[in-house]
């Protein structure tokens, strides 16, 4: 503060009164501070802000020829030929039922797995436990497909080898589209619970012993004391943890649905996302596609907003 | 009497003890077969997996699969792109994450509030891929290592757990200190804030560098010459696409068919190695990296 006031006092003054001088007075005394800024202020926005910018074209006909500026208008046209299209509903009934089944199933069993680490008594054991259920989240989802393709082949995978051993029929898990959100949702919660519930398990830590030491004087058992005490003392985190979830409800997912996805399976594993990706980046569909992503994104919006102010008044926790 | 009530509740523990340790250890079983399983097939003579009597332990050990990638061309190319672009990204990443995150902690900075705050948005709203597509595209960076490194540049949660660290861990009473001796801001983060910042560094090109090392799509959009492209590109062709071929070959190719499956295992392992290998070092540094991001409520 002091060398501010000497350096303040040693450059010469323009003296401009009021709150707006003194503002201006500090942001050019901390010049390289946004000269840092520079690059990534920039960076965000031709990278985020530039695409917001682009997504006009979702209202136009997009040319490349004439460019997003010189395309022609056409309204709300995309958006009705989405809505029209054969496959509208089928989509959006893919993309929300993958991701409400996600939620419903996979959120839980990471919370779950939280209280279970938390209960165990060794130290060792329950480093054990979280080790190894940290190990997958690092796989890459190529090769994550990649290990379901084997594991699940209905020719030499262990599961059908299973299956045949107990007298069954080989099931082709990955080209049925009955299948198809089991494994889906299935080796997301293999893959992620562990790592999901660090956060739990974190939040587990913090909560007061005290309050178990009391719990177990008046008498209550261990399951009520996971059910009144640890339960509800990170309940402020798994808002927070859903709501974020919320935030990415629509896209969640979207890169190993498309390694999954085949002809066989179309029927229940063609989503917004990689119906965008499929239609506008291998058909050229630009246009067409921006718009199906802008409501994909619109949607998702819409939903994170009512979460959040739904968990305000819910539970007086909210993102803000 | 209340002896009584201490056995039954002590018995209660008992059972619920009992119950817990072997939910924990089918979790572990669960968890750890499948990796189990691809590591003894990578193992095992290619025939005793086909005919599925490999189910644990590896039958007629061979390293038949491992010699074979080791001649094949594609995956060592992608190997080394996939090292040069995590290597270049991340430093990429790093430089401009610290370059954002350090004046945006600067409690004394006009304006970071409603940089934060335009910044904090783009989590939660955005073009989409078309339109970002469209702009690597009209920037000339298709089919250069660029698209996979300057677009994903700051990945913005990345820079909130950066700049809570910079705001919870360092003095700000350090920083007026060195104000007031004349530091300047660049020196500031060069000789002060950085050498402090060790474990949140760590944590960030971990988190970066196994971004860059698994991810596939953006290549697989921006990336067509087979020569530029990446591990996790390779493999997918090998993993997933061959497969249908590999469904269709007739007789006379059934060696080659066993070749091709029993090269799955052994690529699964060859890509994964690099992680799997230091994930025991740096595990504990992943954990504090969430550990620090949920602190920013």
């Amino acid at each position: 503060m002091k060398s501010a006031q000497v350096r303040a006092n040693a450059a010469p003054s323009r003296n401009i009164p009021g709150r707006r001088g003194r503002v201006w007075k500090q942001m050019a005394k901390r010049l390289d501070l946004y000269v840092m800024l520079l690059l990534p202020v920039a960076w965000y926005l031709i990278f985020h802000y530039g695409p917001m910018y682009g997504l006009q074209i979702a209202f136009k006909n997009f040319n490349p020829a004439k460019g997003i500026i010189g395309s022609s208008w056409v309204g709300f046209d995309h958006f009705v030929r989405f809505f029209e299209s054969f496959y509208f509903w089928r989509l959006l009934w893919n993309t929300l039922s993958i991701n409400l089944f996600s939620l419903l199933i996979a959120f839980p069993i990471s919370i779950l797995l939280a209280l279970i680490v938390n209960e165990i008594r060794s130290k060792t054991f329950s480093k054990v436990l979280q080790n190894i259920t940290f190990i997958p989240h690092f796989i890459s989802v190529v090769v994550i497909v990649g290990i379901l393709n084997v594991f699940l082949s209905p020719t030499t995978g262990p599961i059908n080898s299973f299956i045949e051993a107990l007298g069954g029929s080989p099931i082709r898990f990955l080209e049925e589209a009955g299948w198809f959100k089991t494994i889906f949702i299935g080796s997301n919660i293999w893959q992620n619970m562990g790592w999901q519930s660090i956060i739990y398990i974190a939040a587990l830590s913090g909560v007061n012993p005290q309050l178990y030491e009391a719990a177990k004087m008046d008498g209550a058992s261990r399951l009520r004391r996971v059910w009144h005490i640890s339960l509800p003392g990170i309940v402020p985190v798994i808002v927070i943890m859903l709501i974020l979830d919320i935030g990415h409800f629509m896209d969640i997912g979207f890169e190993k649905i498309l390694l999954m996805q085949n002809n066989l399976n179309i029927e229940s594993s063609d989503v917004i996302s990689t119906f965008v990706y499929t239609t506008g980046i291998l058909k050229g569909e630009y246009s067409y596609t921006a718009a199906i992503g802008l409501f994909n994104s619109v949607i998702n919006l819409i939903l994170l907003l009512l979460v959040n102010r739904f968990a305000r008044k819910v539970s007086e926790t909210s993102l803000w | 009497m209340p002896k009584q009530a201490s056995i039954s509740r002590s018995s209660d523990e008992k059972i619920f003890d009992a119950v817990i340790y072997t939910i924990a250890t089918l979790i572990i079983v669960i968890v750890l077969y499948p990796l189990i399983f691809v590591v003894s097939a990578s193992f095992s003579d290619p025939a005793k997996v086909l005919s599925g009597e490999v189910w644990l332990l590896p039958k007629n050990i061979t390293f038949e699969a491992y010699t074979n990638i080791l001649h094949n061309g594609k995956i060592w190319t992608g190997y080394t792109n996939t090292i040069i672009y995590t290597v270049v990204g991340t430093v990429v990443n790093i430089v401009m994450t610290v370059l954002a995150a350090y004046p945006l902690s600067r409690p004394d900075l006009p304006g970071r509030k409603v940089l934060m705050v335009l910044i904090t948005l783009t989590m939660f709203f955005g073009g989409g891929l078309i339109p970002s597509y469209l702009l690597v595209k009209n920037l000339g960076l298709l089919d250069t290592m660029w698209a996979l490194i300057i677009p994903g540049a700051i990945a913005t949660y990345n820079l909130i757990v950066m700049r809570t660290y910079f705001q919870t861990s360092i003095p700000w009473e350090l920083q007026e200190a060195a104000h007031i001796d004349g530091c300047s801001n660049w020196r500031l983060l060069l000789n002060i804030i950085l050498p402090l910042s060790k474990p949140i560094l760590a944590v960030m090109v971990l988190f970066y560098a196994v971004g860059h090392w698994n991810s596939y799509f953006n290549s697989l959009i921006y990336i067509r010459n087979e020569a530029k492209y990446p591990l996790q590109l390779v493999l997918r062709e090998i993993l997933l696409i061959s497969q249908s071929d590999a469904v269709d070959a007739n007789v006379g190719l059934e060696n080659k068919v066993l070749l091709a499956e029993s090269i799955k295992y052994a690529v699964i392992m060859i890509s994964s190695l690099p992680i799997l290998i230091m994930y025991p070092f740096v595990q504990r540094h992943f954990v504090k990296g969430v550990m620090i991001g949920s602190i920013k409520g």
